[in-house]
């Protein structure tokens, strides 16, 4: 099996220095600095900021956090779907193939584009009612997936693929004569994580694939792609709001705010050590299922006006322990000021970032007890 | 086909309504049918003759208005739409089958022309929006809101009678003979092509604009973006993906065009002393000719039905969701 989750990694590697962090072993795919602006006037809105994220092989990664927060800019910068009026204006999107080959998904011509999507990275979207092409049945949308890739396969041997995909998500083969608008909203979601899988990707990106069902479905739908990803062991970026629901299916969770990631670790990690005061707001916004009672607070205020933010940190207007060097520098990514804690988590906060701190001429403080819990 | 079956039901009664809406209208007109005629021919019809007028055109005093429609719905059963009064004595079905092809050749194929030319350049335009082709958009619009007539004159002015490339009237060339041999057809071409070309200048901005937008719309579907992502190319995105949902609502329209082909051409056909349908109900209503008034106006209301008839079909074809099954 090639899934390897972080939690099981052993505890007794070398504690490295602060400022460095350790990058996710065998990569599948590398966002850096991505950066993305709406609007083609002089005003833009700086929707990403400088955003970094690595996918690891076999690894399911959750993005995290509040509605307008990013998190689907995120998915569609990284395919290069983003619809005007946005626009990448910086970074890079390294995909590294089976066999070690890197291509830079942002620089590829339109043809080679076009041949690496599906293949390469696919994409279940957001809305399962609007995703299928009404007029089509979906036998004939999975199988024309697979032929514009594969022109050597009849359409035949494409629509016998096509059965075995919607038998691979428990849906009965003879619906590959169904058009869109007989199936219920799960099964049209099933018939999209079918077509996702049509090629084999090794990245699946999934936009909130579960938020227009209800809960007994998502249930459903969230084992299904755990278990497809026992069975082919591809690597998952799952998008969703729902915290709770990625502490159960990511093995590392990142937490984005206002354009950035704010913190970036292992799931179990994020949930029980949090140690950015965003993640630890969002994760007393619900009631936990299991475990002792915890004092629900949610976050006071509402998320910053993108095309408002000055310097600083975005999040400091509604942050308990917001000091006066929070208005001073943004923070970046950096390894957590809390001795003993798994090397490869990053958070973006001063209260973890002394020279920062110092850096602008201000006394760093020390890190809060709830932000160092053990 | 229980849906079929239930269209069909519909359109029986729609017949059934327009046919006996036909019945009604010209005898709730003012004068009189008979009068008018024998007034025009000035004397050369004996006054005596006014009885055996009446019955022949189904108009006798003394019978009920009720035995009048039944009358009426017989002779419709048996294709008989009476006699015209200005082509005394040609029955108004032969003036009809000699007018009817005229009209539904050129306006039809005009009509298919400007239809699939419109939606074409609408397709790429409202693909690639933002671009220079955006500027055919004002440049269609702006014949299409010119009055029809206007337009036509100028064209003929322009055309016929400044350069004189093409013939100012007509539908051939009258030292010809109709037959379906290649001069006359060749005749037929030349001269309907300055009709044919006004009908498509001014018609097809509607096409270019009502395609355009609804490509706008459909490119933003996500199942547009899924096509993107799956790496379909990109004729196969536009085509099958966006054109095919955008193109919908431009096909019921056009079957609803084809309708008003045989009725709505009547300003051209005047313009270009063209001898079709419309031009013979124009003559029609100036001479106070009934029957024939009635018997174009029925067969304008089973062409409109017609093309309702082809317009649920397709769309049935086109779009599964408009299917009732079981």
């Amino acid at each position: 099996m090639s899934i390897t989750s972080p939690l099981g990694h052993p505890q007794a590697q070398p504690q490295p220095q602060p400022q460095q962090l350790t990058p996710v072993s065998d990569p599948v795919l590398e966002i850096k600095n991505l950066s993305v602006d709406y609007g083609y006037d002089g005003d833009p809105v700086h929707v990403l900021r400088q955003v970094s994220l690595t996918l690891g092989r076999g690894e399911v990664l959750g993005l995290a956090g509040e509605s307008g927060c990013g998190k689907s800019t995120l998915a569609y910068a990284a395919t290069r779907l983003l619809p005007p009026p946005g626009l990448i204006t910086g970074g890079e999107v390294l995909f590294t193939d089976r066999d070690g080959r890197q291509t830079d998904i942002l620089r590829l011509n339109d043809a080679q584009l076009r041949a690496s999507r599906w293949q390469d990275l696919a994409i279940v979207f957001q809305g399962a009612m609007n995703s299928l092409n009404p007029v089509f049945r979906i036998g004939r949308q999975i199988a024309d997936g697979i032929r514009a890739h594969r022109p050597e396969v009849s359409q035949k041997e494409a629509l016998e693929r096509s059965a075995e995909l919607l038998e691979l998500v428990g849906i009965s083969p003879d619906r590959l004569r169904s058009y869109p608008h007989q199936l219920s909203g799960g099964m049209r979601q099933r018939v999209m994580i079918a077509m996702a899988l049509a090629l084999d990707p090794q990245v699946l990106i999934m936009d909130e694939p579960t938020t227009a069902l209800d809960v007994v479905m998502q249930r459903q739908i969230v084992e299904q792609i755990a278990d497809l990803r026992e069975r082919l062991g591809f690597s998952v970026i799952f998008i969703t709001h729902d915290v709770s629901l990625l502490i159960e299916i990511a093995d590392r969770i990142a937490i984005m705010y206002a354009g950035e990631i704010v913190e970036d670790a292992a799931a179990l990690d994020v949930y029980q050590r949090p140690r950015h005061p965003y993640s630890s707001a969002l994760l007393h916004s619900f009631p936990p299922l299991r475990g002792p009672r915890r004092e629900l607070t949610g976050i006071p205020g509402s998320p910053p006006d993108l095309s408002k933010l000055g310097g600083g940190c975005p999040f400091r207007d509604r942050c308990a322990f917001a000091f006066d060097a929070c208005s001073k520098v943004n923070p970046e990514l950096v390894h957590p000021n809390v001795v003993g804690d798994d090397p490869r988590r990053s958070v973006a906060c001063l209260r973890h970032d002394p020279a920062a701190v110092r850096a602008v001429g201000e006394e760093p403080l020390p890190v809060p007890p709830e932000l160092s819990l053990r | 086909m229980r849906f079929f079956l239930r269209r069909f039901m519909f359109y029986v009664i729609t017949f059934w309504a327009a046919v006996t809406i036909n019945f009604i209208i010209p005898r709730l007109l003012p004068g009189d049918p008979v009068s008018a005629l024998i007034a025009k021919n000035q004397g050369r019809i004996s006054p005596d003759a006014t009885e055996a007028l009446r019955a022949l055109f189904g108009l006798d005093e003394n019978v009920s208005i009720w035995q009048q429609y039944l009358d009426y719905w017989n002779l419709i059963l048996h294709g008989e739409l009476g006699i015209s009064f200005t082509y005394f004595p040609t029955p108004v079905t032969e003036v009809i089958q000699q007018a009817l092809p005229w009209t539904i050749g050129l306006v039809g194929i005009a009509t298919i022309i400007s239809f699939t030319i419109g939606t074409l350049i609408g397709t790429g335009i409202g693909w690639r929006r933002g671009t220079w082709a955006d500027s055919l958009l004002p440049i269609s619009t702006f014949f299409s809101s010119v009055p029809y007539f206007w337009l036509a004159l100028i064209a003929i002015s322009l055309f016929s009678v400044t350069l004189g490339w093409f013939p100012a009237s007509g539908s051939y060339d009258r030292s010809l003979v109709p037959t379906w041999s290649w001069e006359f057809i060749g005749s037929v071409i030349y001269y309907g092509f300055l009709p044919a070309m006004t009908i498509v200048i001014s018609s097809i901005a509607g096409w270019i604009l009502g395609m355009r937008n609804m490509m706008v719309t459909v490119s933003s579907e996500d199942y547009v973006t899924v096509a993107q992502a799956k790496g379909l190319s990109e004729r196969a995105v536009m085509f099958g993906y966006a054109a095919r949902n955008a193109v919908l609502p431009q096909v019921s329209s056009f079957a609803l065009s084809l309708g008003f082909i045989v009725g709505g051409t009547l300003v051209m056909e005047i313009v270009f002393s063209y001898q079709g349908i419309g031009y013979f109900l124009f003559t029609a209503v100036a001479a106070k000719d009934y029957p024939l008034m009635q018997g174009i106006f029925l067969v304008i209301t089973l062409a409109v039905l017609f093309a309702n008839i082809v317009a649920d079909f397709v769309y049935g074809v086109l779009d599964p969701r408009t299917r009732q099954e079981g």
